[in-house]
């Protein structure tokens, strides 16, 4: 569970990140100001109080939003049609699971450092290549896939592996919301056994394992993508 | 749909909760870092007895979250027989002190990494130099090495300061009233998610900002040697 939610969350955070780069870097003001605002709320609050913020407030938000939705269109057919009965449209209430609030709200969080990971590996790319990869003729989909893309990767790996140890372990903050993650279930287990110091450490040595792997991986990454520098 | 009227009834929670917070981290953060100041001199010792315990505590307390830490030390603490007949078992079941010895010595693994990295970058030549003066170890030490790579370890060092400002939320959830331990109440008397943790959130920001602040006018007295100079 505690994978499942930091893989997806991590692509979510990529996407995101990719967004948000590409926005600041952009000539349209409007962007740059909307990514500048994101990574600053975004780094200055601590995950916890986002995830919370995200979690319940994002329920009555959506519930909120769907009354608000069925108040409207019942009283647009009501013009019509003096006749109608009241009908929910959309759901009255929607439930969010912490899963999905989970993902959403670290996806979102880490979107935001990856924002200035990419931001700087970007930077990093000869702009002269860009341009001659424009004057080639290439869409701007081609220059990124064929030039920037491979060259970003090297700059960004570093930082992407920081971000992603930090997001590994900012998983254990879900059980808080109610998520069956790891730490939940270590938390139940040392209910019923009265031994909460061995599953906890368990639970410790798991993360370590999952590090330890990712550094593995990384370092390999590293070199994969470094082998044509000098 | 916004009451922010709730928040004002209810300020001396959220005031009580930012002192709460502050002090948790700033006791924790002075505490780690006279921790974390030998054990980065014990990681870079050449002595794999100082060097190798270090790398472990280190290794953990940096590969693992700190709320599983947390939850370790408070709850993990009772299952100690031996501990729970001592003297210690009195502070162990205070949240408070739980949370400012994980908080601790979460700190101080990061802050030795830092220091660790500061010492290392050092230019061989100042040790030469000192060396040459005929200062011993210690003096080389305290005198040179220290005060230098202290220096440059500021910039890191802020960012772990506020890394361990974001990272002392998790004591909200073990009944500590901090910032996140006050927004929870107000969420759970009132049922306003938004004013409730919005608020939380932005008084977190406020005390960011705060230490970004005061690391920059920190920076701009000791790295005076390093500025451009102006001709």
């Amino acid at each position: 569970m505690t994978l499942q939610v930091s893989l997806l969350s991590v692509v979510l955070a990529m996407v995101l990140g990719m967004i948000g780069a590409v926005s600041k870097l952009s000539r349209y003001r409007m962007a740059k100001r909307l990514a500048t605002l994101y990574t600053t709320v975004v780094r200055g609050i601590p995950d916890l109080i986002l995830m919370m913020l995200l979690f319940f407030g994002g329920q009555v938000f959506v519930n909120f939003l769907c009354t608000q939705i069925n108040e409207h269109l019942n009283e647009w057919v009501l013009q019509g049609n003096a006749q109608h009965e009241w009908t929910a449209y959309v759901p009255e209430y929607v439930d969010i699971s912490p899963f999905i609030a989970g993902v959403l709200t670290i996806g979102f969080i880490f979107g935001a450092y990856m924002t200035e990971t990419f931001r700087g590996a970007i930077l990093a790319v000869d702009r002269g290549q860009l341009e001659a990869a424009a004057a080639y003729g290439m869409t701007p989909w081609q220059v990124f896939r064929r030039v920037l893309f491979p060259q970003m990767v090297r700059h960004a790996l570093p930082g992407f592996g920081n971000n992603w140890l930090v997001l590994l372990k900012t998983t254990a903050l879900v059980s808080v919301i109610g998520l069956d993650d790891m730490v939940r279930k270590a938390g139940l287990a040392a209910g019923t056994t009265q031994l909460p110091f061995t599953f906890y450490m368990a639970v410790a040595l798991i993360f370590l394992v999952f590090t330890a792997f990712s550094t593995t991986l990384l370092k390999w990454a590293e070199r994969h993508y470094s082998i044509q520098t000098r | 749909m916004f009451d922010f009227s709730i928040i004002l009834q209810e300020w001396p929670t959220y005031l009580q909760g930012l002192g709460n917070t502050v002090w948790l981290v700033a006791v924790s953060l002075i505490l780690g870092l006279s921790i974390a100041i030998p054990l980065g001199i014990c990681r870079n010792s050449t002595n794999p007895l100082l060097r190798l315990p270090a790398w472990a505590y280190i290794y953990f307390f940096r590969g693992t979250p700190m709320l599983v830490q947390l939850f370790i030390i408070y709850y993990g603490a009772g299952q100690w027989d031996g501990l729970r007949n001592s003297w210690a078992w009195e502070w162990f079941q205070e949240a408070w002190f739980c949370a400012l010895l994980s908080f601790t010595l979460n700190t101080a693994a990061y802050t030795a990494e830092i220091v660790r990295g500061a010492i290392r970058t050092i230019p061989k030549g100042e040790i030469e130099a000192a060396q040459a003066f005929g200062m011993t170890p210690w003096q080389t030490m305290t005198c040179i090495l220290l005060p230098s790579a202290l220096r440059r370890a500021l910039p890191a060092y802020s960012n772990e300061v506020i890394f361990m400002l974001h990272g002392s939320a998790v004591a909200g959830i073990i009944t500590i009233v901090d910032l996140t331990g006050a927004a929870r109440i107000i969420n759970a008397r009132y049922y306003s998610p938004f004013e409730a943790f919005l608020t939380a959130g932005l008084l977190y920001m406020l005390l960011s900002l705060c230490i970004v602040w005061v690391f920059r006018r920190l920076e701009q007295r000791w790295h005076v040697h390093l500025r451009p100079r102006s001709v």
